[in-house]
């Protein structure tokens, strides 16, 4: 699992790769808060292109963004989710939090 | 229904563990052939048990979770992820979605996807013995399928 995020003034980008689960969800959390923390974009987009498995810890992640975002008005996006990806996503019901793009 | 083919494992309750029972159980459904989303909901359902014992069972401490994984000639799976932890005072609130005592970063959605991605989903659980999760999914008969049993 790793991640690289990417600033670009007002949207910070965070390309993930690799399994989310319990297990790595803490660390791609602390990385991605501290960014955001620190910057406050108004559009954090999480690209799970890479992410090759996920389960409900992913939605834990996303929802918790979330929340942070909301507290400045800040919107959350997430593109390239697999097509098993966008299955546990929905079942929260992720599209009313957030931007989806799947993989093309 | 006959029983074709078994294997039964222990692992301590360390979070590292998750990634290895979801991938020693999809390794062995592949004797089935399974389609990749079909193996693809397996792991999860998986991935989810066992971090219901990480998180839950065995909140304050290391403890064992025994899993194991059945065959059988209908070609259906079962999964039995089984630990020895504080067990679920109310097991129905506990399966309703979004319900958690896990802290803002745990969705409470662990039940609704083994519910949603496996074919049947039983839970046992009694306060100060742990909880027995068993899961079952029928896999695909399909056309020119490659299962080795």
């Amino acid at each position: 699992m790793s991640v690289n995020i990417q600033n670009a003034g007002q949207v910070i980008t965070a390309y993930i790769s690799g399994e989310i689960d319990h297990h790595t969800a803490r660390n791609i959390r602390e990385q991605i808060d501290a960014e955001v923390e620190l910057n406050q974009p108004t559009l954090l987009v999480l690209d799970f292109s890479d992410v090759t498995f996920m389960d409900s810890s992913g939605i834990g992640l996303v929802m918790g963004r979330y929340r942070i975002l909301s507290k400045f008005g800040a919107e959350l996006a997430i593109i390239g989710a697999s097509p098993n990806i966008y299955k546990v996503l929905r079942l929260a019901g992720i599209e009313k939090l957030a931007k989806l793009k799947g993989r093309d | 229904m006959k029983s074709i083919n078994k294997f039964t494992i222990t692992l301590p309750s360390r979070s590292y563990n998750e990634a290895f029972a979801r991938s020693v159980v999809s390794s062995f459904v592949l004797q089935l052939d399974p389609t990749l989303d079909e193996l693809s909901d397996i792991k999860t359902a998986v991935s989810e048990a066992v971090t219901n014992c990480i998180v839950h069972a065995y909140k304050d401490y290391i403890g064992k979770i025994y899993i194991s994984a059945e065959i059988f000639s209908d070609n259906s799976v079962q999964v039995k992820i089984r630990d020895t932890g504080c067990g679920i005072p109310n097991v129905a609130e506990a399966m309703e979605p979004l319900y958690t005592t896990g802290g803002e970063d745990r969705a409470g959605l662990g039940f609704a996807v083994m519910q949603s991605f496996m074919d049947n989903l039983k839970v046992k659980s009694t306060i100060g013995k742990g909880t027995t999760v068993t899961m079952r999914k029928k896999i695909s008969l399909r056309a020119g399928k490659n299962a080795t049993l």
